[in-house]
């Protein structure tokens, strides 16, 4: 039995939230990511109302610093403003989801126009090229199972985690079967639990040190945004610190195989199609037309877009002919992919201030 | 002095700075606090001289960026919602300076923390910059000539913000029972402790005592308080709703359509007069009939004003791309709508343009029908007349579905359906 209903994609993201064990939202007002903000307001335990984007980032740390997890939703402008202190959260390891609802650049741009026009910067979003987990949605069941994976990854290996979307994937009204969504597991914090002295920086086998709130009973908790030792105390450049600061890349680059979520359809094609978020639904169709046609295309839709997976590459490199289609000028995720020399055969569609069509993507495989 | 809260009396600042002076007088403070532990105290830091105190407290300790203790402070305040628990931030001036939306934040929520700036009149890890808390005349390494304005007074600017406890003092001797005072504050309090820098502060103001410094500038040294107390913030826990899904009715397909392929519908009239909304029950009123739909809507990002334009995509198969390259049917209301499909319409090379009677039509190659959308029902219900009008004309689904939408909406109370199957015969 179904359950249709039409609903945006901002619905399903922040029931799936709630679902997984969201604590609080921690909002200001920015579009497109106003839906989230209202939703949360209607279904999680907790909504704050920050005065800005600044105060957003500070205030979720101190609640994830306290054993929260917290949520909020921006766009560029927002994100531009919180990137110091999404710095300091992944610096202090501190468990948090950002939804990203792209709109159409430079600077305040279009707010209500879409755009997939962010990736360079989150691809370097920490000065000196400490990655987050980064996942993209493309379609209701990825709003619905990502955003509840997001809070996982999160919680798993202490840091913030970007959940990507844009303007359309976040408004666009869309009939969903609601009944057909999959049970969300909700989220057993991995905190501390052993004996002492707790070293906030200490890791398990997998790199990732267990969480400690500050304001415990137990042991002391020092957290810092600056370089520091496994105690959490500030140091210049010790081999330790400097071991700590390598560790903040390792544990999310070795751990991406159990983050790693993509679609990829036909592993024997002449072409493959790459594209995410919105321009993932034009690809599905632009394949569909072109096997019509007789000709033998395969797709590739990333999710887990940060760090790259190694997977990704291999797909990538199978293949001569590769169509990437993305909503920014430059192909961004092409540059992130094989670089500004490129590869031959390797070709972008690429659009700002409207939906890129299947019919452009077909043509530029026939082509 | 080592401690409980100090582990040892060796801090790392310059001899003679005051934070040696404040960070004793804490001490002292947070061990006259009955019951009070190390573990109860989460000490939160800024960036500056006052930063590098962190390893010397045996308490929780959280160091962030620039400015912004007050703001990471009030967030662990507010998760810890736990009267037992004492968050302190300290910082300076400096960090005042560049988190002052913080602070006056904390003071307007009355959010339980104690913030304690040390007001050396500059910034000191950076050379000596003056802050926005650096008095008139006072004379710094990058303005030797003096700063040429005063400062403003935190004290009194975050007690009109609604700081209930409030109190500026100068750095000096024994000032440890304001602190456990400050401390104690069920809700935010706040504490200014003059000092003067060392390194940057004395150089270049040779001979000027602190004292004699805060009089000159007017630096006011005293307590500001609310007389009643107000209620300290808490982020309080809520039943929400149940499922944001279940809040949306799920649509039963009790109507059918003989639509095989896929129906385009671009709709375009002002803001202000429903044309989302219509947009979403005319997709809901597919769905109905067992079809698939989407909707996007396109606006400035004033609200109610200029055009409304939503595109809706009705389908049998699942629809992917919800873009439409050539829609089938393009109605519009008004002039705004009409001046934001204008260049739709004049590439239209199949389908129909619907238009309000008033406009005068734009070249088109599709037919074009012309009808008084606004008048009979006003401009606020025109989108309906337009769409029950498309309806009936297309036979892409029948009106009813449309009509039966519409009645589970608070509009169905109010519109005259009635007149509306009249009106778009």
């Amino acid at each position: 039995m179904n359950e249709r209903r039409f609903i945006d994609n901002s619905r399903l993201i922040i029931e799936a939230l709630a679902q997984a064990g969201a604590d609080i939202f921690i909002g200001y007002p920015i579009t497109p990511s106003n839906l989230l903000y209202l939703y949360a307001s209607q279904r999680l335990p907790m909504v704050l109302p920050a005065p800005d984007e600044i105060t957003t980032l500070q205030w979720m740390a101190g609640f994830s610093a306290a054993g929260k997890l917290p949520v909020t939703a921006t766009s560029y402008p927002g994100l531009a403003l919180m990137v110091e202190s999404i710095g300091m959260a992944t610096m202090m390891e501190l468990p948090m989801v950002i939804v990203l609802a792209q709109r159409l650049g430079p600077a305040t741009g279009t707010a209500t126009g879409g755009a997939t026009g962010d990736l360079l910067l989150l691809n370097g979003i920490n000065s000196g090229g400490y990655p987050l987990p980064t996942l993209c949605i493309s379609s209701p069941r990825d709003a619905w199972e990502l955003s509840a994976k997001a809070l996982h990854i999160a919680d798993r290996l202490r840091t913030p985690v970007i959940l990507l979307a844009s303007k359309e994937t976040v408004m666009t009204v869309q009939d969903v079967d609601t009944a057909a969504l999959p049970p969300i597991e909700r989220v057993t914090r991995r905190f501390y639990t052993g004996s002492g002295p707790y070293l906030p920086y200490a890791p398990e086998a997998d790199g990732v040190p267990p969480l400690l709130p500050v304001g415990n009973d137990r042991y002391q908790v020092r957290l810092t945004a600056s370089t520091h030792d496994q105690k959490g105390n500030l140091q210049h450049s010790t081999p330790e610190a400097l071991a700590n600061s390598r560790r903040l890349a390792e544990k999310v680059e070795r751990n991406v195989a159990d983050y790693t979520f993509y679609e990829w359809d036909e592993e024997e094609a002449d072409a493959l199609i790459v594209a995410y978020d919105v321009t993932a639904a034009a690809a599905r169709d632009a394949a569909a037309l072109l096997r019509a046609e007789g000709r033998r295309v395969s797709l590739f839709i990333p999710k887990t877009l940060f760090p790259v997976p190694p997977k990704y590459l291999d797909i990538v490199n199978r293949y001569q002919k590769v169509v990437i289609a993305e909503e920014n000028l430059q192909g961004q995720y092409r540059e992130i992919l094989f670089g500004k020399a490129g590869r031959p055969g390797v070709r972008g569609v690429n659009a700002i201030g409207r939906l890129i069509t299947p019919e452009e993507i077909a043509a530029e495989v026939r082509s | 002095m080592s401690g409980r809260f100090l582990s040892t009396e060796n801090l790392p600042f310059c001899k003679g700075c005051g934070h040696n002076i404040v960070s004793q007088n804490l001490e002292k403070a947070l061990s006259a606090v009955p019951g009070l532990s190390p573990l109860d105290v989460i000490v939160v830091t800024d960036i500056g001289c006052i930063g590098i105190i962190d390893k010397q407290f045996t308490t929780h300790t959280v160091h962030g960026l620039h400015g912004r203790s007050v703001a990471l402070a009030a967030g662990i305040a507010m998760a810890l919602g736990n009267p037992k628990k004492k968050v302190i931030a300290l910082l300076g001036d400096g960090g005042a300076t560049i988190g002052l939306q913080h602070l006056m934040e904390a003071a307007q929520r009355n959010i339980p923390l104690t913030v304690i700036v040390h007001n050396n009149m500059l910034y000191g890890m950076t050379g000596g910059q003056p802050s926005g808390l650096t008095p008139r005349g006072f004379k710094t390494p990058i303005m030797p000539e003096g700063k040429p304005q005063n400062g403003y007074d935190l004290c009194k600017v975050l007690h009109a913000a609604g700081a209930p406890a409030v109190r500026r003092l100068l750095a000096l001797g024994d000032f440890s029972a304001e602190l456990t005072a400050a401390v104690q504050v069920e809700g935010f309090s706040f504490v200014e402790a003059v000092e003067l820098c060392p390194s940057y502060g004395v150089k270049f103001n040779p001979n000027r005592k602190i004292d004699d410094i805060a009089r000159e500038a007017g630096i006011e040294i005293g307590w500001w308080e609310t007389p009643v107390p107000r209620t300290p913030f808490r982020a309080e826990r809520h039943e929400r709703c149940g499922s944001l899904l279940e809040r949306e009715p799920s649509i039963a397909a009790q109507y059918s359509s003989p639509l095989t392929g896929r129906y385009t519908v671009v709709l375009a009239g002002s803001a202000g007069e429903g044309v989302q909304s219509a947009a979403e029950y005319l997709a809901q009123a597919a769905i109905s009939c067992g079809l698939h739909a989407t909707k996007k809507g396109s606006y400035p990002v004033t609200v109610g004003v200029g055009f409304s334009m939503a595109e809706i995509i009705i389908s049998r198969e699942p629809i992917n791309f919800t873009g439409i390259s050539e829609p089938d049917a393009v109605l519009v209301t008004s002039s705004d709508g009409l001046g934001k499909v204008r260049g739709i319409v004049e590439k239209m090379s199949k389908g129909a343009l619907y238009l309000d009677a008033s406009l005068d039509a734009p070249a088109t190659k599709v037919p074009l029908v012309k009808h008084d959308f606004r008048g009979p029902l006003g401009g606020r219900s025109a989108v309906y007349v337009a769409i029950t009008l498309m309806l009936n004309r297309t036979g892409v689904m029948p009106s009813e579905a449309f009509f039966d939408i519409l009645q589970q909406k608070s509009l169905g109370k109010k519109l005259d359906f009635g007149k509306l199957r009249q009106v778009a015969e």
